[in-house]
């Protein structure tokens, strides 16, 4: 457990984060890998963890039905994963690691648990996770823009 | 206002309203609509540029467009290359053109990429899409003066997999293990192994001094809003980013008034300017 709370401490998503809160967030974690080409999660499949990334790649999926299409790929220190942040907390897409990666697991339901029971800690995450939301929709909008698709 | 962005830059050796011919050496096609045309002065004068500059090409009874010149500003002669894509009259009429066909040229015009006032420091190359190409003067340049610069990361982002300008010699300098590379491409399908996300996705994961970086940007202009956007987060100043604007050009000496971008006019003041002294002028509609 010290050790990963220390991963925690370290990692540049918590920092500034209090010792109190490391403490508390650690409780939901745990270290996990997965081998290339194998999977997060699935679309429609309950969004009970999130991940952060320690090392590896990971690729977002999205089946349509003639393909398959990788909507974005995430690296080291990146977060995969918000839907568990919302009800009624689904994954909208696939996760595959794309090398072996590892990362910190976090427990959606422990962690929903323990900012319910503390807002200032709520809202410490939410402090994290709102800018990941909005550089990801930025980015989503510059995709769906097109840019190079014509000369714009 | 004086928006030059290096002191550098190359001036036309003849009159800079005269195209002088110049013969299509070779022709190769990169991308299913872009083509790389290698010129040769017919008067045998190469014509000497710095990264960054443009040419007026004409295709004679056609028209004539600005184009940047996409060439090895040290390969004597042989660096007078220009990368076109085909949108309409005159783009498509160059990029038919075969070996030995007549293209009128003007020029070099405009401002040049900072190599020089890069030296000692790191640099962020940030291209997307065809904006590639008028960089890749600067890169053999500073790939060239290797030891003069700090660490140095090219960034690229294209529409997709398929649309990757110059893969092999991406490839080529990928292999050199003194330059950072990441290409990423916007949409992709799941046989892709590469990186899919826009290309400022790219700017965190990259390893630089933000301080002592000067960034250099080109792509389409909402790529380079939000390229100089990201820079700027990562602690990049605006007196340290150069982007390269694109207006439509007619005398591109500074006369017609045609490319004016607020006081700018971006065929003599650009088309490389610093982001400090461009500040709103990049939100500004062509006229
Ligand atoms: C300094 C400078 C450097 C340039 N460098 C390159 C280069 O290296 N390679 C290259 O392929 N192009 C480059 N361009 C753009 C190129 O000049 C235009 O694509 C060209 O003028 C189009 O002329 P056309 O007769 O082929 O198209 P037209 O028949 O005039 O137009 C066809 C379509 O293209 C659109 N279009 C025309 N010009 C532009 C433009 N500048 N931006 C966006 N859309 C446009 C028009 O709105 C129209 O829809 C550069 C432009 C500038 C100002
Ligand atoms: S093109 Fe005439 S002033 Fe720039």
């Amino acid at each position: 457990m010290e050790g990963l709370e220390r991963i925690v401490r370290e990692h540049p998503f918590f920092a500034g984060l209090k010792e109190g809160f490391c403490q508390l967030i650690s409780g939901c974690a745990k270290n996990v890998r997965f081998e290339a080409g194998q999977y997060l999660f699935h679309e429609g499949q309950a969004a009970d963890q999130f991940y952060i990334l320690r090392s590896g790649r990971v690729a977002l999926e999205m089946s349509a039905p003639t393909r398959s299409l990788t909507i974005q790929t995430l690296g080291e220190d990146e977060i995969v994963g918000a839907s568990w942040l919302v009800a009624p907390y689904r994954w909208g897409f696939d996760a595959k690691a794309l090398e072996l990666t590892r990362a910190i697991s976090m427990d959606a339901a422990c962690l929903r648990g323990k900012c319910e029971d503390d807002h200032d800690l709520g809202y410490e995450m939410m402090k994290r996770f709102a800018p990941v939301l909005i550089q990801r929709l930025q980015a989503t909008r510059l995709q769906i823009l097109d840019v190079y698709g014509t000369r714009s | 206002m004086a928006l030059v962005a290096e002191k550098g830059a190359a001036v036309p050796a003849h009159d800079p309203m005269l195209p002088r011919v110049a013969r299509v050496r070779k022709r190769q096609r990169d991308l299913a609509d872009v083509w790389t045309l290698n010129l040769e002065m017919e008067d045998g004068e190469p014509l000497k540029f710095a990264p960054g500059q443009f040419n007026m090409l004409t295709v004679f009874g056609v028209g004539e467009i600005p184009i940047s010149i996409s060439g090895d500003p040290a390969q004597d002669g042989g660096g007078l290359v220009h990368t076109i894509r085909d949108v309409g009259t005159v783009s498509g009429a160059l990029a038919r053109l075969g070996p030995g066909s007549a293209v009128g040229v003007r020029g070099p015009f405009g401002t040049s990429w900072p190599v020089e006032e890069a030296k000692g420091n790191d640099v962020v190359i940030l291209a997307g899409g065809l904006g590639l190409a008028p960089l890749r003067p600067m890169i053999y340049s500073v790939l060239a003066n290797r030891k003069h610069y700090g660490k140095v990361a090219l960034l690229y982002g294209a529409r997709g997999p398929g649309e990757i300008l110059f893969r092999a010699e991406l490839e080529q300098w990928r292999r050199r293990l003194d330059i950072e590379l990441q290409v990423t491409v916007d949409h992709a399908e799941t046989d892709w192994y590469g990186s899919v996300g826009v290309v400022t996705t790219l700017i965190p994961r990259a390893t630089f001094d933000p301080q002592n970086t000067v960034a250099v940007v080109c792509g389409p202009e909402i790529m380079m809003r939000f390229g100089a956007a990201a820079l700027r987060k990562a602690g990049v100043g605006d007196q340290s980013m150069y982007l390269s604007m694109e207006r439509s050009m007619k005398c591109a000496v500074g006369l017609c008034g045609h490319c004016q971008l607020g006081s700018a006019f971006v065929c003599r003041d650009g088309p490389v300017f610093r982001n400090d002294q461009l500040g709103s002028l990049m939100t500004v509609k062509e006229l």
